[in-house]
């Protein structure tokens, strides 16, 4: 009785459209992404944490608090000033920061209600647990971004192969000279690789955070290559 | 009405926990407004300035007024009176009133009842000193009480026959009317009318014309009248509904059912009463006596259906322990979970998995007040992803506890983790919308510390605070760390915040020495030096790994304070 109903909700559904598809993300960030933004009920991996990271992470975070919710479980050493600076709006970000054991139950029930869930990862993740998140993710069009939450441990931190794996490759940060400036801005380079659309790697230079403001934005014309140019050229 | 007044006197004293044979003062605004026995036999009386009352008794215990622990502490007593008729009024700290028909009749008569009042009120003070005084109207049943000696009583208990009271009154001074009738008493002297017995015997046409209202309510008090009938307090509505499962119950899906039912209850109840909880409590007990009570927002808008899912969430989280999320479609990941936490896992909320089946749910609501309904509005309001996300918070909420799910909150500081504060989250069924305030700004408002803000409102200065952009990861436990500079000596902080030499490695927790390529600071921070104090430098680093740190030095030891990540 109830697979009928469900079956005729199903038909009932509007089609979705490419825009409720995918979670629009800030200026330059969007060349990292086949879709041009973050498609829902992707899986995405940010590696590694430490060198960036973080705030790149938290730059997916701010596209999905835009007009939706987000929740962040297991990063109980988030800057969420950090956050507020990079556009995330803190009253959209549900933070449960000590999930213990359970974390995995805890993330299923969040998949539930919010539009992008930032999951620290606890040392080791079992790969039945990853496959039964990213299929929840997929099936509730959740934007699921892992992130290592101890980011001096080198161990890979999916288990499973996402559907974009963000890996920062070099940071330069500028501003800070010997006893003298202060930290103001990063050039960040990043490559997006993954699976079916995003196969063919991307490459992108971002400022993150940028010289004056700090959302992102391209370094310039020339390092802003997206594309088989500067994939290969990474290559080799 | 015949009335029974219960007075204690000196109560703001015996509130504070002085009894009558230790000399103590209440004081207010420099000036004595109750003292103990002990103390009056000193001289020290209601009225009188500080310093002269502890010139009298040195000896004396000054204790600052509080009003609300006054009332506080009148609470008991009254709720002892309330043992022997429903109907008590509460004229003051230290002053309760009821009428006496029924509850004379019912305990053999007003002697046997001021008794048994005395006794009552004596037992929760602890010592006996507690006054009745029985009459036919409250005024001259109080005055009864704290004169003491009447006409039909002895003791503590006076007892003014029916119809005597006038008579009892009589040859009492106009004074006694109180000092409410200060300037009218004045008058009443100064014409020759001493006793309230000249004054009852005036025609009340002549008091009405000649002194006005004000006259007219004295010279009904003085006939042994009242003024205006007693206002009882009104004993609340016990709203609370529970169910007893029997046999009790092994699975989440039975107790739920009962829930639902009990849920039912609960909102027929409230509705027929007009009211709606801000809270309502969740109890539930083991057939072994363990109990695990949780607090859930309700604010009038859960529906019995929605309040009934919240009990369930609860409940899957105690009662199958670490297996809280069976059939969600996550039972296998989960079970692999159980296989590993052996049982013994315990989310911070959970108070571990019980040992029998649940005997008892009791649903009590909390913060009654009127219920307007609930109107959303035109634009904005509470979308479907708003309720959901609501519903998915809650339900973790369900799982590790109320404080486990937070928000954050600007709150403004010099330190990265001072600037935020994290506030559990109490979105509940409605998150934060358009038109209201998100709620950490709502919770911001109560915790100590944090001024209600608009959003849009920029945070206030903080001198000395670092610029941006933040660090994105400020680190829970602070590793340790050192710095050296670049002739290998350990670099310091002196008090004049100067460095002792230019930082050119730096390890952390022990770790190998990492070259420093840019520094900036120190940059020093010394604040709440009228607290705990804390003295800090703070330096920018930049590794030649390209890793940006920010490190503290504090209490003679670096810390990695932040680091940009």
């Amino acid at each position: 009785m109830f697979d009928v109903l469900e079956v005729a909700a199903a038909r009932g559904r509007p089609i979705a459209t490419a825009d409720t598809r995918t979670l629009e993300v800030a200026g330059a960030l969007g060349a990292l992404f086949p879709e041009g933004g973050l498609r829902r009920g992707a899986t995405v991996e940010v590696t590694p944490a430490a060198g960036g990271g973080v705030s790149l992470a938290l730059a997916l975070v701010a596209s999905a608090t835009a007009g939706g919710w987000a929740a962040a479980v297991g990063l109980p050493s988030l800057g969420l000033l950090a956050a507020a600076e990079l556009g995330v709006r803190l009253e959209r970000l549900a933070l449960v920061p000590r999930p213990g054991e359970r974390w995995a139950a805890v993330a299923a029930a969040l998949l539930d209600g919010v539009d992008l869930l930032l999951l620290g990862l606890p040392g080791r993740v079992r790969a039945a647990d990853a496959r039964r998140l990213a299929a929840r993710a997929r099936e509730r069009g959740v934007v699921l971004v892992a992130l290592a939450a101890d980011e001096r441990s080198p161990a890979p931190a999916w288990p499973e192969p996402p559907d974009l794996r963000l890996s920062v490759s070099g940071a330069e940060w500028g501003g800070l000279g010997v006893g003298h400036g202060r930290l103001r801005s990063r050039r960040l380079e990043v490559i997006a690789s993954g699976r079916r659309a995003a196969s063919r790697p991307r490459c992108c230079t971002l400022w993150l955070p940028g010289p004056g403001s700090v959302t992102p934005a391209p370094a310039d014309v020339a390092a802003a290559g997206t594309g088989v140019g500067a994939a290969t050229s990474l290559a080799g | 009405m015949r009335s029974l007044v219960a007075w204690y006197p000196d109560w703001p004293a015996v509130a504070a926990g002085y009894p009558p044979d230790v000399a103590a003062a209440v004081i207010h605004a420099n000036r004595v407004v109750a003292a103990t026995e002990a103390a009056r036999e000193h001289g020290v009386h209601p009225g009188l300035r500080r310093r002269e009352a502890q010139g009298r008794c040195p000896a004396l215990v000054i204790v600052a007024a509080d009003a609300g622990r006054d009332a506080r502490a009148w609470e008991p007593v009254v709720a002892a009176l309330e043992s022997l008729t429903p109907a008590v009024e509460v004229l003051g700290p230290g002053v309760a009133a009821f009428a006496t028909r029924g509850p004379s009749r019912y305990f053999g008569g007003d002697e046997a009842l001021a008794l048994r009042a005395l006794e009552e009120a004596d037992r929760v003070v602890g010592y006996r000193g507690c006054r009745v005084g029985v009459a036919g109207g409250r005024f001259c049943a109080s005055l009864a009480a704290r004169l003491g000696d009447g006409a039909g009583g002895s003791g503590r208990a006076v007892v003014v026959e029916p119809g005597a009271s006038r008579a009892w009154l009589s040859s009492r001074p106009v004074g006694a009317l109180g000092s409410q009738y200060e300037a009218l008493v004045d008058l009443l002297i100064r014409l020759g009318i001493r006793t309230l017995g000249d004054l009852a015997d005036l025609p009340a046409k002549a008091v009405l014309g000649r002194f006005g209202a004000e006259g007219a309510e004295a010279h009904r008090l003085a006939r042994g009248l009242d003024d205006r009938p007693l206002a009882v307090r009104e004993p609340p509505p016990d709203l609370c509904v529970a169910a007893e499962l029997e046999p009790p119950a092994e699975r989440v899906e039975t107790a739920a059912f009962a829930a639902k039912a009990l849920a039912d209850e609960l909102h027929r109840r409230l509705a027929e009463a007009g009211l709606a909880p801000a809270v309502v409590i969740v109890e539930a007990e083991t057939e072994h006596g363990e109990r695990l009570s949780r607090r859930w927002r309700h604010d009038g808008v859960l529906s019995a259906s929605a309040l009934a899912e919240r009990v369930r969430w609860q409940l899957e989280g105690w009662l199958a322990g670490p297996r809280a999320d069976e059939g969600d479609g996550l039972g296998e990941a989960a079970g692999g979970l159980d296989g590993r936490g052996a049982g013994g896992v315990e989310g911070p909320g959970n108070h571990g998995r019980p040992t029998g089946g649940l005997a008892l749910i009791r649903l009590t609501p909390e913060g009654l007040r009127t219920r307007h309904g609930h109107q959303l509005g035109f634009w904005g309001g509470v979308s479907d992803s708003d309720a959901r996300a609501g519903r998915s918070l809650a339900r973790v909420q369900g799982m590790l506890g109320a404080e486990a799910v937070v928000t954050a909150v600007i709150a403004g500081g010099r330190a990265p983790d001072d600037a935020i504060r994290l506030l559990p989250w109490e979105g509940g069924a409605i998150p934060a919308a358009c038109d209201r305030p998100p709620p950490g700004a709502a919770r911001g408002a109560h915790a100590p510390g944090v001024r209600r803000r608009d959003r849009h409102e920029e945070p206030p200065p903080w001198p000395g605070r670092l610029a941006d952009p933040s660090p994105a990861t400020v680190h829970s436990q602070r590793p340790g760390a050192q710095v050296q500079d670049g002739a290998g000596r350990p670099v310091a902080v002196s008090a004049r915040g100067l460095l002792s030499g230019a930082p050119a490695a730096l390890s952390v927790n022990g770790g190998a020495w990492q070259g420093i390529v840019a520094w900036a600071g120190p940059w020093p921070l010394e604040e709440r030096w009228w607290d705990t104090g804390r003295r800090r430098a703070r330096l920018q680093v930049l590794l030649d790994s390209g890793e940006a740190h920010l490190v503290t030095r504090e209490a003679g030891r670096w810390w990695i304070e932040a680091t940009y990540s």
